[in-house]
């Protein structure tokens, strides 16, 4: 992935897709302004990107951006706790793993976030229900990968242990948990991105918090332009931090 | 519960397998015996925890219901077209990205990044797109499930054994045939895995449009359920989704592994 030859070679690529990004936005403005898309759908690019400095001064993205930014962190607490809690039980019980390792499996592909409307009864139109619904949405897969990888220990650092007579917790925090570790992180990383989806689109949905609502205020306002940029912030956002958890999971797994 | 704290595999396979069964069945028992009393106890809000024999009936007069049936084929019928859709889409910007790494650097970052980001957000443009009814919600659909698509497509592609595309090029097939006779399938694994998590985000993303604007479909009957407070109604509609989408999503990845079998 990395290295100084093969970052010099993508460089080609990387400027032809941005420079179709921009003709393609060129292309839309230019449609727009000669009537062919109808600009009270699609405002001009030129105007949305004016409109950035806008939504960021007046809507009090500052304040938005902390608030999704504390119920994620929340979320992720509470998934870490839990998920890896609940991970190292499955892997200590081993029949409890036998039993529910599938029900799990079958958590994580179902669509949790629904059950919204239900969270919204018990904890109220609050920021609890949003770090609830972000803590459900990404518990599966710390759990799983937890468990991954405490049983993926090498047999051989098992052993060492065992010859050494370690105590069943220094047998956890010596050997299985260091050597689980990446598989730990790879779990908490996607969890954390579940977590972050289901925030910003409960936050939509229930018209309430951080920068999920913000789109939906300003599309209720039929704010076009506003919506647009809002979108596109938040869109960046999410891919900020999903570049910062896949730097993070890099830097701390030890290379190979 | 047997605290072993072993590590290794233990050997005991036959009798674990009813001990494991015995495990579930008293899980199983456990928290519906925990909700039944939790409903009893009156801790919680009233109506927010019903007691069981509430759900079960709501759940059995859901199943009565003709509407619910034809909620549920609205909601078939916009999570199936944007699968076809994005699907499609999907398919073929994957086979395009996996096959040329000039292309793949070019443009895979954006789907890439874009992948893990909520889709829900651009329902309001999808609205304005393709106004209120079933278009904005199969719209939904289409975006939600054309990313996996295509990354699963893409990197299907790069794993194709190098072999059979010197083949088909020794045969100088055109790139239909190539598409056709080699690419699709000798992808059938990761196009069927694909299809897997598109079709949960297609259900995802159709099943919340539904739930913010609409007037049918099932998202709307669990959004109405909470509007009017019916708690064991939405209890039975999430239990009807959940089953049904964990159901198809184990169909479909069934039909992966059958297929990969087969190829052997």
């Amino acid at each position: 992935m990395n290295g100084v030859a093969q970052a010099q070679k993508r460089g080609t690529p990387a400027l032809l897709g941005l420079a179709v990004l921009i003709a393609a936005l060129a292309l839309i403005e230019l449609l727009i302004r000669a009537g062919v898309i109808n600009r009270f759908i699609v405002p001009l690019p030129s105007e949305i990107l004016a409109s950035f400095k806008r939504v960021v001064v007046e809507e009090g993205i500052p304040e938005r951006f902390w608030l999704t930014l504390r119920e994620a962190f929340w979320a992720t607490l509470l998934l870490t706790v839990f998920g890896v809690g609940l991970g190292v039980l499955l892997h200590r019980v081993r029949i409890l793993r036998l039993a529910t390792e599938t029900w799990v499996a079958a958590l994580a592909s179902a669509p949790t976030v629904l059950m919204y409307p239900l969270f919204l009864v018990i904890f109220g139109r609050s920021a609890n229900t949003i770090i609830m619904m972000g803590f459900v949405a990404g518990l599966a897969p710390v759990i799983l990968k937890t468990v991954e990888g405490l049983a993926g220990t090498r047999r051989v650092l098992i052993d060492v242990a065992r010859s050494f007579k370690l105590t069943p917790w220094q047998l956890y925090w010596k050997i299985l948990f260091p050597a689980a570790l990446p598989s730990i992180f790879v779990g908490i990383k996607l969890g954390m991105i579940f977590a972050l989806i289901n925030i910003v689109g409960v936050e939509f949905l229930i018209n309430f918090g951080g920068l999920g609502q913000l789109i939906n205020e300003l599309a209720e306002r039929y704010d076009l332009a506003g919506t647009y940029a809002a979108i596109c912030f938040v869109i960046l956002v999410s891919v900020l931090f999903f570049m910062f958890t896949e730097r993070l999971e890099r830097w701390l797994t030890p290379a190979n | 519960m047997a605290h072993t704290g072993q590590l290794t595999a233990s050997p005991l396979r036959l009798p674990g397998l009813s001990r494991v069964t015995l495990l579930r069945i008293a899980i199983i028992l456990a928290v519906l015996a925990i909700w039944e009393a939790v409903a009893a106890s009156g801790l919680l809000f009233r109506d927010v925890v019903p007691s069981l024999t509430v759900i079960a009936r709501a759940l059995a007069s859901l199943l009565g219901e003709e509407g619910f049936y034809w909620n549920l084929g609205v909601t078939a019928g916009e999570v199936g077209t944007g699968l076809v859709i994005g699907g499609f889409a999907g398919l073929v910007v994957g086979i395009v990205l996996g096959g040329s790494r000039f292309l793949s650097r070019a443009f895979e970052p954006y789907i890439y990044y874009l992948g893990p980001t909520p889709k829900i957000i651009f329902f309001p443009v999808m609205i304005m797109w393709f106004g209120v009814g079933p278009g904005s919600k199969v719209a939904m659909g289409t975006i939600s499930c054309f990313f996996p698509i295509a990354l699963s497509v893409a990197a299907g592609m790069r794993q194709i054994d190098g072999v059979l595309i010197r083949v088909g090029r020794s045969f100088r097939a055109n790139t239909w045939q190539m598409v056709t006779k080699i690419y699709l399938p000798a992808m059938r694994a990761p196009i069927v895995n694909g299809v897997r998590l598109g079709l949960g985000v297609a259900i995802i993303g159709t099943l919340l449009a539904e739930t913010k604007l609409s007037n049918r479909g099932i998202g709307f009957l669990i959004i109405n359920s909470y509007s009017t407070f019916n708690m064991p109604r939405m209890y039975s509609l999430l239990i009807a989704v959940f089953v049904l989408s964990i159901g198809v999503n184990a169909l479909v990845s069934r039909l992966g592994n059958l297929e990969a079998v087969k190829r052997r």
